[in-house]
């Protein structure tokens, strides 16, 4: 097996995009990832997209970006495990290449949400359709009902819920990307509209268009290129049941562990060699509960380690320092994507205004559904 | 929602038909061909009991469209007796307090509807019992 590295890194802005289609999405992203790498021709291209179906009516997504990125008749194959399909294209992409088979790849991840007058509903095509989503079960309901069970056992509170959003507001606030660019307040989280109990807007990630790619090559060639090549030292994925209520323990997530768990044995690294972290917040709870699976706070903690301002841009470990799903916004199948472009951006030392102070190490960690599929890696400055 | 789709699901959603795994006595519903848990494919019929207790919940502020007709209503997920859990709505909730643990039973109910013309979905929700 080879290591392999990443050269270059791209996103469009996040947000409501209406003068961009899918495709001019995806191709923006592209291009500038292959540019910021320094790298003309591609061996492959793996894409990720949750629903390009039913938000805009287009399949065959692969076909399409290998066209329109103008790179005419290589390999291109779209991954899809929900909302962790960026993540999961990411990592298809490096076992093509840590396996010999091709030695340039361009991985990325598009979702085009606001073409659609339902989103919500095509969303929750994440969910078990016949068993949640039928009766009524709209995902911020799955994680209102995660939010509600650890507030029970552990005595989160509904301020520590608001924190993460708060935090992740202020970061974004530093991201020019960012969809909401602008801080927000404890009060201003409680006082949002109600969507799930108790989980409010301001407790839920947007609906979001966007892409973002990433091209990477095997460790042995980086050095060739424009940038300072980012190792990839671990990755990992689990699955998990596909309906929150069969699960044993509805506050924890099992995948999201194991997927950590196989990623740090991997890299040989243990949650406190981590310096910073970029994680799924769809809503504010599931950071919570994300930061105590990947050991960054004990289980039942999360909501503590967030109130203390451990998880700030100054803090023991930051994490979504570009302001996460919650405020740089969530284009499902481009999140796991913008994710990798972050951590490479902050241990490159090019994240601007909310660069860290010199990180070694990065960790990435995405999920679909409530939690049924999720995929970690981590990176190394080289 | 199509009409073989509806038919599929009437067995446990009109009369909460079950299957218990022969090898470790876990229950399943829908019905599997194989037990995640210990991997037996031998599986017996059963009725589910109706009475239960919430596990969690919320209620619903922002539904999708087509039950956007019945916001607030309250979703959650239910243990029933023998162990088994699902997920659905919680009825006639105006002005009582749900809490965790509270025994509910299961009763028949309208669940969706798919336009004026198209299939009428009906299914299990709970009702609190106390």
């Amino acid at each position: 097996m080879r290591d392999v590295a990443v050269i270059g890194v791209g996103n469009t802005k996040f947000g409501e995009l209406w003068e961009y289609s899918l495709r001019d999405l995806f191709v923006e992203a592209a291009l500038k990832a292959l540019d910021d790498a320094g790298v003309d021709m591609i061996d492959s291209i793996y894409v990720g997209t949750m629903s390009s179906g039913m938000f805009v009516d287009q399949e065959h997504i692969g076909a399409l970006v290998a066209d329109y990125v103008g790179k005419k008749h290589v390999p291109a194959l779209r991954v899809e495990s929900a909302c962790a399909s960026g993540g999961f294209a990411f990592r298809q992409g490096l076992i093509e290449v840590a396996g010999g088979f091709s030695d340039i790849v361009l991985v990325g991840g598009v979702e085009k949400m606001t073409d659609t007058e339902d989103a919500t509903f095509a969303l929750s095509s994440a969910a078990d359709q016949d068993n949640e989503s039928y009766f009524g079960a709209t995902f911020p309901a799955l994680y209102a009902m995660i939010a509600r069970a650890h507030m029970h056992k552990y005595g989160t509170t509904r301020d520590q819920l608001a924190a993460v959003s708060v935090k992740n507001h202020n970061n974004g606030s530093l991201n020019p990307d960012a969809q909401f660019g602008r801080k927000i307040t404890i009060e201003a989280v409680k006082k949002s509209v109600m969507v799930a109990e108790p989980l409010t807007i301001l407790d839920c990630s947007p609906v979001t268009d966007g892409a973002a790619c990433a091209v990477i090559c095997p460790l042995e060639m980086a050095g060739k290129f424009k940038k300072k090549p980012i190792k990839v030292i671990g990755t990992g994925v689990a699955t998990d049941t596909i309906a929150l209520h069969s699960r044993e323990d509805i506050t924890t997530l099992k995948a999201v562990q194991l997927s950590a768990d196989r990623a740090y044995q991997m890299a040989g690294k243990k949650p406190g060699d981590i310096d910073l972290a970029e994680v799924h917040d769809c809503f504010t709870i599931a950071e919570i509960v994300v930061t105590e699976e990947l050991g960054f706070a004990e289980k039942g903690k999360g909501g503590l380690l967030v109130e203390e301002g451990k998880t700030a841009l100054d803090g023991e470990i930051p994490i979504n320092t570009s302001g996460g799903l919650k405020s740089k916004g969530h284009p499902v199948g481009a999140t796991g994507i913008a994710q990798v472009a972050e951590i490479v951006r902050q241990l490159r030392g090019e994240a601007g205004e909310r660069q860290i102070d010199n990180p070694k190490v990065g960790l990435t960690q995405n999920m679909g559904g409530s939690g049924a599929s999720s995929v970690t890696h981590i990176f190394e400055v080289v | 929602m199509s009409v073989p789709k509806t038919w599929r699901g009437e067995k446990y959603r009109y009369r909460l038909e079950a299957v218990k795994c022969t090898g470790c006595g876990k229950t399943y519903m829908p019905a599997r061909a194989v037990c995640p848990e210990c991997g037996s494919r031998d599986f017996e019929d059963i009725k589910l009991p109706a009475e239960g207790k919430i596990v969690t919940y919320s209620m619903v502020h922002v539904g999708p469209a087509q039950m956007q007709f019945e916001v607030p209503y309250a979703v959650a997920i239910i243990e029933l007796e023998n162990g088994l859990r699902l997920t659905t709505q919680i009825v006639d909730t105006q002005n009582k307090e749900l809490k965790i643990g509270q025994k509910v039973r299961m009763v028949f109910r309208k669940i969706q509807e798919d336009g004026k013309t198209g299939v009428i979905g009906y299914g299990y929700k709970a009702m609190l019992a106390e």
